[in-house]
């Protein structure tokens, strides 16, 4: 069995440290990367089996991220949850229709944040 | 509803204090005694010609007896009961509610009144959270916060055992998380509290003037049609416009907005944009000066501008204080504080009468491109002996879908709110990033 990797790609350190945590006790490998500018170039490399993405991050954000990655073949595949404290209507309609397949509203909890991250990995 | 017979309250005060008896008055009238006791007690309604005669009888102004401060009075109720339908508040006898206990009939309109206001208020407020940075990034904070002290506390309480090291660590988080966001509350509990001071109207008299000219759609149509049509009358009419120093600065507004629609008429400015939508080449065709024309094409009425989309403005004193705003979708103002000091707007003011065109990205929305004219002007109000008045403006469209942009000026909405880390005009570091950044 193979393990299940997983980008988080979040600028708030205390956020990636309890998302860390909590999918690492699942078995889970967890990659980060906090710029908004590498986060393309971190998902290609890594060809994780679930993205976990902000919205507002620095240098580029989780919309144009998740935007690219539908337009390219090699990652367009690739399930995408979304973290945001941007929960209005219009935020997730555009999420959606740029291919998110799990858009969740800050603050989520935890059980959750795992339960959506276990459905999108199976 | 009736409004008359609260009349009958005003009745009795004006015969009384002539000393009239009310066989005297009825008498007079043509009526019973008994009619009028009841037409007193507001039993009855009156108008027509019987509110005539009894009115002459008083030496009264019918006007005055009919009507008064006590139909607003009921205006009032019936709009109380309109907004609360799921009572069924006994509609038909307002009246009466109004004339025999007046202290609670003004109490519910009081309510009512407050009621309204703070409903505006709260509006504004929305609104302010969707749409004023400082709000949207304090909130942002806040959730940002929340988020990773419910993470680590759920994980110290979920009850699946956590080693020693891991303990203290999330205990750490807790603590940091909780003092940012006691900062970030304060923070927002100040900005809040500012505009409770506000209460008289709830707003600046530039948010005043902004609302107003929201409403109108940014055209002033007396203007457009007349560029001579008196000013006084347009800001007495504007509901919105409530303060002193606000129906000032929406005179200033005006006397600027008739200047530039004089200059520029605007069936001239439609036949103009036909042929271009070059702002330096509509300026020679028109014969009028960029700033002029940045305005007119700014608050010019959507239907003229249907094929051409429609433009946002912003204007900035020598100070660099904004003193207009109209937005564009996705192209943020900011209502406090500085703007992104990377704006052409700013550039332009150490060349007056130089326009600049940049090709804006703002931060965080790579994929949105704006096209933005700018220019600064200086007037002498006071003559040559006066000091000179230097007033920049910048005038922003969307960059046209698929059109290739040769430079790309990356700027942002104010550094409190802007995501650029590298950006060497930073005036203070981002409210979210503020303290990742210190502790990475």
């Amino acid at each position: 069995m193979t393990e299940t990797r997983v980008l988080l790609i979040e600028d708030e350190p205390n956020i990636i440290e309890a998302i860390r945590f909590i999918l690492s006790r699942e078995g889970w490998r967890v990659d980060t990367c906090s710029d908004g500018g590498n986060a393309l170039e971190a998902v290609r490399n890594r060809n994780p089996d679930l993205v976990i993405l902000d919205v507002m991050l620095p240098n580029r954000s989780g919309y144009d991220i998740l935007s690219d990655m539908r337009a390219d073949e090699a990652m367009r595949d690739i399930p995408v949850m979304m973290l945001t404290a941007r929960g209005q209507k219009k935020d997730k309609e555009l999420a959606d229709r740029l291919g998110v397949n799990k858009f969740m509203t800050k603050p989520f909890s935890n059980a959750e944040m795992l339960a959506s991250a276990r459905e999108l990995v199976r | 509803m009736s409004r008359s017979l609260l009349a009958g309250t005003r009745i009795r005060n004006s015969r009384m204090a002539l000393g009239m008896k009310q066989a005297e008055l009825a008498r007079a009238c043509g009526i019973s005694a008994s009619y009028l006791n009841l037409i007193e007690h507001n039993r009855r309604r009156i108008g027509g010609s019987l509110l005539l005669r009894i009115s002459e009888a008083l030496g009264a102004d019918p006007e005055a007896i009919g009507e008064g401060v006590e139909s607003a009075l009921l205006a009032s109720l019936d709009s109380a009961a309109d907004k609360h339908n799921e009572v069924a508040a006994e509609r038909g006898r307002a009246d009466e509610l109004a004339s025999r206990f007046p202290g609670w009939a003004r109490l519910i309109e009081a309510q009512f009144r407050e009621s309204a206001r703070l409903e505006q208020v709260v509006e504004r407020l929305d609104d302010r959270l969707t749409h004023d940075p400082f709000l949207s990034a304090s909130m942002h904070n806040v959730l940002t916060s929340v988020t990773a002290i419910r993470s680590a506390s759920g994980i110290l309480a979920g009850g699946d055992p956590v080693e020693p090291a891991w303990q203290r660590r999330f205990a750490r988080n807790i603590h940091e998380d909780s003092q940012r966001l006691a900062d970030a509350t304060e923070s927002l509990v100040g900005y809040l509290e500012a505009e409770a001071d506000d209460r008289g109207t709830g707003s600046l008299p530039q948010d005043e003037v902004e609302q107003w000219l929201i409403a109108r759609g940014w055209t002033i149509d007396e203007l457009e049609r007349d560029a001579a049509a008196p000013i006084e009358a347009i800001v007495d009419g504007a509901e919105e416009i409530r303060t002193l120093a606000a129906q000032e600065l929406a005179h200033g507004y005006l006397k600027q907005y008739a200047a530039d629609a004089a200059a520029i008429p605007k069936p001239s400015l439609e036949d103009a944009l036909g042929n271009t939508e070059e702002p330096l080449a509509l300026a020679d065709v028109l014969g009028a000066p960029l700033p002029a024309l940045f305005r007119r094409l700014a608050t010019l009425d959507p239907d003229v501008l249907r094929d051409h989309g429609s433009f946002g403005l912003v204007g900035c004193d020598a100070s660099g204080t904004l003193t207009f705003r109209k937005p564009l979708p996705d192209f943020d103002l900011p209502r406090y504080g500085g703007a992104c000091p990377l704006w052409p707007l700013f550039r332009v003011g150490q060349q007056p009468m130089v326009p600049v065109r940049e090709t804006l990205a703002m931060s965080g929305r790579d994929d949105y491109l704006f096209d933005v004219h700018a220019v600064a002007e200086i007037t002498h109000p006071l003559g040559f002996e006066g000091p000179a008045v230097m007033m920049s403006w910048m005038l922003i469209r969307p960059w046209p879908r698929g059109r290739e942009a040769n430079r790309i000026l990356r700027a942002g909405t104010t550094c409190r709110v802007c995501a650029e880390k590298m950006c060497p005009a930073r005036r203070e570091p981002a409210v979210f990033s503020t303290l990742s950044d210190e502790r990475l």
